[in-house]
């Protein structure tokens, strides 16, 4: 119970902790459509919002030994392993301060002491460097275990069925989390997959798999538990597929002409993770609606900040153009 | 100090390097060979049996045989890179680069640099490379050029039983992506090599022979080429200054200068195709720093525009040979 005055219980903790979260990347995403929409946004995005349940559910459970590793679809994922919201807009606005000086953009934040690994551009190859990632924690034997988001699109790539069977014949620590929101990019997943279920090709090398509500907080956090523990365990790889909403485009800019008329209206009145989430804890009378509504309107002033930092940073130096293509003097 | 070959040399270097650092592994196919079969574990000790005899001593742990899937385990190791481990991965050959570049090209070689110099990548890719073996158009390219031109990778291709050991040594403690390139012909080459560990430095050319009437740059394979060439032509009385420059990236450019500056003539022999590779990229660099020291044209040897092929009649001609050095090393003095 979460109410004032009662001391603060750990689940409390949690649940704030998500919902802070989960608001955090919509009111963040949001505000940078509106942005972009405006033409104050300098590089390619995309965007999220309507996703926040799936790398928020999984990140609840991820210590500073695991490893989690991210898409172009980025910033959600970012927010969510705890990487500072300034540092993420500076990288959008291609800033000096940004977390990876300016140099990777939107579709590649990165935090390496979050151990939150690269979002990648190339879609599906993170699924290899996941398997890297799990063999170190292994070797090390830290107890580390490495998820690795994956979108519906990344099902289709070779390097993604070769690293379900590399992760599994060395059994290594990793669950493979697929973010499955109907489209790879424009081309729907009825149309690109031919059998139409990404979690069964994780079956075919003899992992476990999992199907999960991607919009139902709960849901996302019980399952992805369920798989990192097993990782943890020493239980192997596994595969956790998630349905989840897209509410923009693939990326902003993108008319969505390939969408139904009205499936985001819908989507976004049937299938919002926070109002699920708003739902459920204050129906069970977890949280307060003040508390939220004042969890709400601080999220909202740091993006504010966040964003108006970023717009008024200062580029990379010249020099930068030339720094850090190797780490050694060349 | 012992007689050993390439191949010996290149072992006795991962065998050093994995006592010394526990986080270096293997990763590759058929390094050990044998895991799921009936009979022996170690049956082939690598395709080209080069770890023979590591998996003993380190156990599966550490030599990490992998299935048929490039992608996967040069991206595993890329990843175990990032995450602090120094991985050794084998290409077992270079041609194969065709099914794992994304994860050289696109996540090791850009690692660094597109997450604003976060992160180290000790990554070593060995993989074997050259033609003469009848093996065909897709097991004998080399794409030393290739590699080259790919910023934040480093490039090393040993001549040498020595250079290989010392130079492996660097490129595993190294902490960038290194892409060793073994020539399979080079694997029975035998010479003294120290029994210790050693290193030889990035960025270091070794002159073979000196000579003040022409410089000839040659890799690999083809420093032995180049060298048979340049004694027979010494009979003759043209004294040349062979060059190896062992690395390619980094690229010891001054020692190259430095020697055309004295002759005026330069011939790059290399056993890549003549465009887009290494005798290309030498002769360009050379022609815009020292143009006015030249006094004949650059010239090229290598192979003809065409994949590698098969039959070993075709193979020979393919493949540049002292004749073909002499005949243009000749025609420029005559100039």
């Amino acid at each position: 119970m979460g109410g004032a005055g009662k001391p603060a219980t750990e689940e409390d903790a949690a649940l704030r902790w998500a919902y802070r979260t989960m608001q955090t990347i919509r009111c963040f995403e949001e505000r940078l459509h509106a942005d972009f929409a405006a033409g104050k946004v300098p590089s390619s995005v995309h965007l999220y919002a309507g996703q926040e349940a799936s790398a928020t559910g999984i990140c609840a459970h991820l210590g500073e030994q695991d490893y989690f590793h991210i898409t172009h679809r980025a910033h959600g994922p970012a927010i969510a392993r705890g990487a500072d919201l300034k540092a993420i807009a500076q990288e959008i606005w291609l800033r000096a301060g940004g977390l990876c000086s300016g140099k990777g953009g939107s579709p590649h934040l990165h935090d390496a002491r979050l151990k939150l690994v690269g979002a990648n551009g190339g879609v599906g190859s993170g699924a290899a460097l996941a398997c890297g990632s799990a063999l170190a924690t292994r070797h090390r034997g830290d107890g580390g275990v490495v998820v690795c988001l994956l979108g519906d699109g990344a099902i289709n790539q070779g390097v993604v069925a070769e690293s379900f069977n590399l992760a599994a014949v060395w059994s290594l620590p990793v669950v493979f989390a697929f973010e499955n929101n109907g489209y790879a990019e424009a081309t729907g997943t009825a149309y690109a997959i031919a059998g139409n279920d990404i979690a069964a090709r994780g079956a075919a090398v003899g992992m476990p798999i999992a199907r999960v509500d991607g919009a139902d907080y709960f849901a996302v956090h019980a399952t992805a538990g369920e798989a990192i523990a097993r990782a943890r365990a020493g239980g192997g790889p596994s595969l956790v597929e998630m349905q989840v909403p897209r509410f923009f485009g693939h990326y902003e800019g993108d008319a969505q002409k390939y969408r139904a008329a009205g499936e985001v209206a819908e989507l976004r009145r049937s299938r919002d993770c926070l109002v699920a989430f708003r739902e459920r804890v204050l129906g069970a009378g977890l949280l307060t609606a003040a508390e939220l509504a004042g969890i709400d309107a601080k999220i909202a002033a740091e993006v504010d900040e966040a964003f108006s930092t970023a717009a008024a940073a200062a580029p990379p130096a010249a020099a930068a153009l030339l720094s850090d293509v190797y780490a050694g003097r060349i | 100090m012992s007689i050993k070959s390439y191949r010996a040399a290149i072992r006795e270097a991962l065998e050093q390097e994995m006592l010394r650092d526990p986080d270096v592994i293997l990763i590759g196919e058929d390094l050990a060979g044998g895991a799921g079969g009936g009979g022996e574990d170690d049956a082939w000790g690598g395709p080209m049996a080069v770890t023979k005899g590591l998996l003993g001593k380190f156990g599966r742990q550490r030599v990490l045989d992998t299935p048929v899937s490039e992608a996967a385990f040069m991206g595993a190791a890329v990843g175990a890179a990032a995450a602090g481990l120094r991985p050794v991965a084998e290409l077992m050959f270079c041609d194969f680069i065709g099914v794992c570049c994304d994860q050289i090209v696109n996540q090791a070689a850009k690692y660094r640099y597109t997450f604003g110099g976060q992160d180290r990548l000790p990554l070593t890719v060995r993989t074997t490379m050259g033609a003469g073996q009848q093996l065909g158009s897709q097991h004998s390219q080399v794409l030393v050029g290739l590699f080259t031109s790919f910023a934040g990778l480093k490039v090393v291709v040993p001549s040498t039983p020595y250079d290989a050991k010392g130079l492996l040594a660097t490129a595993i403690r190294d902490d960038d992506p290194v892409i060793f390139c073994e020539h399979r012909l080079l694997y029975r080459m035998r010479e003294e090599v120290p029994d210790g560990s050693y290193t030889i430095p990035f960025g270091e050319a070794r002159i073979v022979e000196e000579g003040g009437d022409v410089t000839i740059v040659a890799l690999s394979r083809m420093v032995h080429v180049a060298a048979e060439a340049v004694h027979a032509l010494r009979a003759e009385g043209i004294h040349c200054t062979l060059i190896d420059p062992r690395t390619t990236v980094p690229l010891d450019t001054d020692t190259i200068f430095d020697s055309v500056e004295a002759t005026g003539r330069l011939v790059i022999v290399d056993e890549a195709g003549p465009r887009c590779g290494m005798a290309s990229d030498i002769a360009a660099i050379v022609a815009e720093e020292l143009f006015s020291a030249l006094r004949a044209p650059i010239r090229r040897v290598t192979p003809p525009c065409v994949p590698v092929p098969a039959a070993p009649n075709l193979e020979k001609l393919y493949l540049p040979d002292a004749a073909r050095v002499m005949a243009v090393v000749r025609e420029l003095v005559q100039r």
